[in-house]
């Protein structure tokens, strides 16, 4: 009986499971290779990420969505994007309530607020890993009043690769990069920047 | 006084006409008891009103906090949980971990928040969804790789075959030997082996 039933290649017996056996033997390397590509490749991605860098005066300044705080808004709008700020110098200002050197430069940014504010220039305050609390009450110690926001999920400082706070991004009304500042920004530098870019 | 008045299965038996007209010290009782039900009420509700938040407003302890802080991680600190973390930035968060526990929030509920405000990233330990993945599944993959491989290394070895794929296995070679009309054709680098295989089958 079993002669009449068609062979499978089960039925067959040695030399398939042989061919098989073989082609198992060759899955092995397949499968080591495969594995170290993966681990490479992942590795590559890695170091391309952290490979990433601030960038530099003459760029275009990486456009970002913010929620400003409620009594923080620009132009009472609940929530804006960089680029709907085009055509305005833009200051844009990275601080923490917790970041001792962001108090240095806080009265000269928003005294700079008061006197460019209605010419064309946007103070923009980014509140970095900052209790929202705490945001608030460093605010409001300070007397400031031009818009500001959190950095929710830290997608804003990432985008601009802060290495720390405070820091300042000076755009054009291109929307371009001109200065970047690490530190507390000086008088000097605010005045003599802002006045080149209104200039323009 | 009050004893005085009708109880109140008395009244419930009136005819329709005779609740009408209420007797003064009938209405006095009804006034009086009805005071001490509100009065009564108006306690029950004032110690439920005391008693809620007195149970929302327990102290939470550093322990408390630390229990939610130890699974979090402060950007600017990186890798310093934030149970351990000296630096104003996680002072604060701890802060606010304590707050939100005051409030009632489940651990879950601050980890979120933190997420939501500070990124994943915050997380001790990553979530199991989109690249994040990739860090619970490659190690077990690897485990699972690795045995397999040793597995058949052992096999190998149990069959006494040869360690090396490129080379013939033993069923292949007796085969050859055989001259069995089922053995595929033999390859041309195998050629060699084949023929000294014969040539110890012959001795």
């Amino acid at each position: 009986m079993n002669e009449t039933l068609p062979r499978t290649p089960a039925a067959t017996g040695e030399p398939a499971a042989a061919e098989s056996k073989r082609l198992n033997i060759r899955s092995g390397p397949i499968l080591v290779w495969g594995g170290i590509l993966l681990f490479l490749a992942i590795m590559g991605w890695g170091l391309l990420n952290a490979s990433a860098t601030r960038p530099e005066a003459g760029a275009a300044a990486p456009d970002f969505q913010m929620q400003f705080f409620d009594d923080y808004r620009w132009k009472d709008l609940p929530a804006s994007n960089l680029e709907d700020m085009r055509g305005n110098v833009v200051v844009l200002n990275f601080w923490a309530s917790w970041c001792v050197e962001c108090r240095l430069e806080a009265e000269l940014l928003e005294n700079a607020w008061r006197e460019y504010g209605d010419q064309g220039v946007v103070f923009l305050g980014i509140a970095y890993v900052d209790a929202e609390p705490k945001s608030l009450a460093y605010m409001q110690e300070y007397g400031i009043t031009y818009p500001n926001a959190p950095d929710l999920g830290s997608e804003i400082s990432e985008s601009y690769e802060i290495t720390g706070v405070p820091e300042t991004f000076f755009v054009d009304r291109e929307g371009n990069i001109s200065r970047v500042v690490i530190g507390p920004v000086s008088d000097d530098v605010l005045h003599s920047e802002l006045a080149q870019l209104l200039e323009q | 006084m009050y004893n005085d008045f009708p109880n109140r299965s008395d009244n419930c038996r009136r005819s329709p006409s005779a609740t009408n007209v209420v007797p003064v010290p009938l209405l006095v009782q009804w006034l009086h008891s009805s005071c001490i039900f509100l009065l009564l009420a108006a306690c029950a509700g004032a110690l439920l009103l005391i008693a809620v938040p007195a149970t929302a407003q327990e102290p939470v302890t550093d322990d408390d906090v630390n229990d939610v802080a130890r699974d979090l991680y402060c950007p600017v600190c990186e890798n310093t949980p934030l149970d351990a973390c000296p630096t104003q930035a996680c002072q604060d968060w701890r802060d606010e971990i304590r707050a939100q526990l005051s409030q009632g929030r489940s651990e879950h509920e601050i980890q979120q928040y933190f997420v939501d405000r500070y990124g994943v990233e915050v997380l001790a330990q990553p979530p199991f969804e989109g690249f994040n993945m990739l860090i619970w599944l490659l190690p077990i993959l690897v485990v699972v790789l690795a045995a397999f491989l040793f597995w058949r290394y052992l096999g190998r070895l149990r069959e006494g075959a040869p360690p090396t794929a490129d080379e013939p296995k033993k069923d292949d070679t007796a085969m050859v030997a055989q001259g069995s009309a089922q053995q595929p054709p033999p390859a041309a680098d195998e050629d060699d082996y084949v023929s000294r295989i014969e040539k110890e089958v012959r001795e």
